[in-house]
């Protein structure tokens, strides 16, 4: 924690977790989905299940999902908003045993069709996990600029990714390696200290054996695609 | 950060002869890795968000749950009134704390400081002070560093979690922050300054988070005003010569191991307390429907 964690942050009340962490979660997944949101589904777990509601949660995931951040005022209307955006919101409970009690699952299309379902967690403070996407494990902070690969698990992949990352000079903070099974689907999720070129995120989605990359960057702006 | 007893701080600022702040300013420009201007200009710009935070209440606007809102303006109409037993600064204080936790349960922008929850404590403490004294900028911002000191080293020894640590991690340590800013405005040394900030949290151990249907407002926005006045008698104690007999860290170190100790039915789960009242069930009921 640093000193402004402790004096800030900025941010549009009623709760760190229930309220900002939410944001975060859905700011992090509209970066990750990387093209507008046409529908969401929006699956409540636990405590922001039961107390979501006069927490603001829903309000919260929605303005996330528009792109907005913690501090912005317009949370408290995002759901008018998202619907005169084109949003189609559908709203219920789930329950994910596994999960720490403030989490939700996303469910998501974008405007451009590309699908995307993704399990968030806030932990605590307004920081939050991205525990899940897209039904593999994922587990990053949303802190970091972050790669996520889905691959067929055969070797080689993995020294792929890793030289790219090195010949662009990018350094590794954290890796984490997930398969469903055997030679079956395969994830890794690598959160770096500098921003992967885009040339280099396309390059990955033509290489054989990988099935879908996705790439968060902590930076301002909309990289709609 | 990597200070973990308000005693560090204090050997720090005698052995560079620096004042408090600047031991924590030198402390964050070499965590962030940043200049002494970029740390002083987003910590102004902490202070002017609490500041248009404060100004913007609205007294009109209720929570969602229906329980908040609108009592800010009632004490600043008390503030008006003559007869009232507290003085001028004590009131504005109560005002400024009340209409803070009222902000924030509205889906208001606030400053979270240390939490959400008690997000009204140092700006009641801070504004009032800097409107009725007049103090500089300079002044507001170096009191938010001692303030951000006192909170890193709880948080680091201890807690500022409600679920972890109870309501005194959460508003016991505002409280607390707000005591050793308050002191240093006063020209407070090093030791008035820590001492103040024992006294502040020694008056809050033990207490519970049990908030009613888990939301951050009953008892969260007056126990903001508690705490707040809990800052200035402590601060004023502290600088009357007054000196707590158990020394600042192991008061902290004392509110970690009490946080362990409080039934988790108190840390923010909503199991007992004040979250299990008859009255907390009928807003629960209401809620639900």
């Amino acid at each position: 924690m640093n000193l402004f964690d402790i004096i800030g942050p900025v941010m549009v009340g009623p709760s760190s977790s229930h309220t900002a962490g939410a944001v975060k979660i859905g700011y992090v997944t509209r970066k990750l989905m990387g093209q507008p949101i046409a529908s969401a589904k929006i699956l409540l777990h636990g405590s922001f299940a039961a107390t979501g509601k006069g927490h603001g949660t829903h309000f919260a995931i929605v303005a996330g999902l528009l792109g907005m951040k913690p501090d912005d005022v317009r949370i408290p209307k995002s759901v008018e908003l998202a619907e005169e955006a084109g949003m189609k919101l559908e709203f219920g409970k789930i329950d994910l045993p596994e999960r720490h009690p403030n989490s939700v699952e996303l469910i998501l299309e974008g405007v451009h069709g590309r699908k995307l379902t993704v399990i968030g967690e806030s932990i605590g403070g307004s920081l939050i996990n991205i525990a899940s996407v897209d039904g593999l494990e994922a587990n990053f902070s949303g802190e970091y600029p972050t790669l996520i690969v889905h691959n067929l698990d055969q070797p080689g992949h993995v020294a792929e990714v890793t030289s790219m990352l090195a010949h662009k000079s990018v350094n590794i903070a954290t890796m984490q390696l997930y398969r469903a099974s055997r030679g079956g689907n395969a994830v890794m999720v690598i959160e770096c200290d500098q921003e992967i070129p885009e040339e280099s995120i396309n390059w990955l989605e033509h290489l054989e054996g990988v099935e879908k990359v996705t790439y968060y960057s902590p930076m301002e702006g909309d990289e709609e695609e | 950060m990597s200070l973990l007893k308000l005693s560090e701080i204090v050997e720090l600022s005698n052995q560079r002869n620096i004042p408090f702040w600047q031991v924590v300013l030198q402390e964050d420009m070499r965590e962030r890795n940043v200049t002494k201007s970029e740390s002083m200009k987003t910590m102004q710009s902490m202070f002017e968000a609490m500041k248009e935070a404060d100004e913007s209440y609205n007294p009109h606007l209720k929570s969602l749950s229906g329980l908040a809102g609108g009592d800010g303006e009632k004490l600043e109409k008390f503030r008006m009134k003559e007869n009232r037993l507290v003085g001028d600064f004590l009131v504005q204080v109560m005002e400024k704390a009340v209409k803070m936790g009222e902000s924030n349960a509205c889906m208001r922008r606030i400053v979270a400081m240390p939490t959400a929850g008690s997000c009204g404590v140092i700006p009641a403490v801070l504004l009032t002070y800097k409107e009725q004294r007049n103090a500089s900028m300079e002044k507001m911002i170096e009191a938010l560093y001692v303030a951000g000191g006192i909170g890193e080293v709880i948080a680091a020894s201890a807690s500022i979690s409600g679920a972890e640590g109870g309501c005194q991690a959460e508003i016991g340590s505002a409280s607390a922050m707000a005591a050793g800013a308050v002191t240093y405005l006063e020209n407070g040394d090093n030791e008035e300054i820590i001492h103040a900030a024992a006294f502040a949290l020694k008056n809050m151990l033990g207490l519970t988070c049990d908030p009613v249907a888990g939301l951050v407002e009953v008892p969260c926005i007056k126990r903001n005003v508690s705490g707040a006045v809990n800052a200035v008698i402590a601060s004023q104690m502290a600088l009357a010569g007054v000196r707590s007999a158990i020394e600042p860290d192991e008061v902290i170190a004392s509110m970690k191991r009490i946080g362990r100790l409080l039934p988790s039915c108190l840390r923010e789960t909503g199991q007992d307390g004040l979250a299990i009242t008859e009255s907390a069930k009928k807003v629960e009921m209401r809620m639900s429907q």
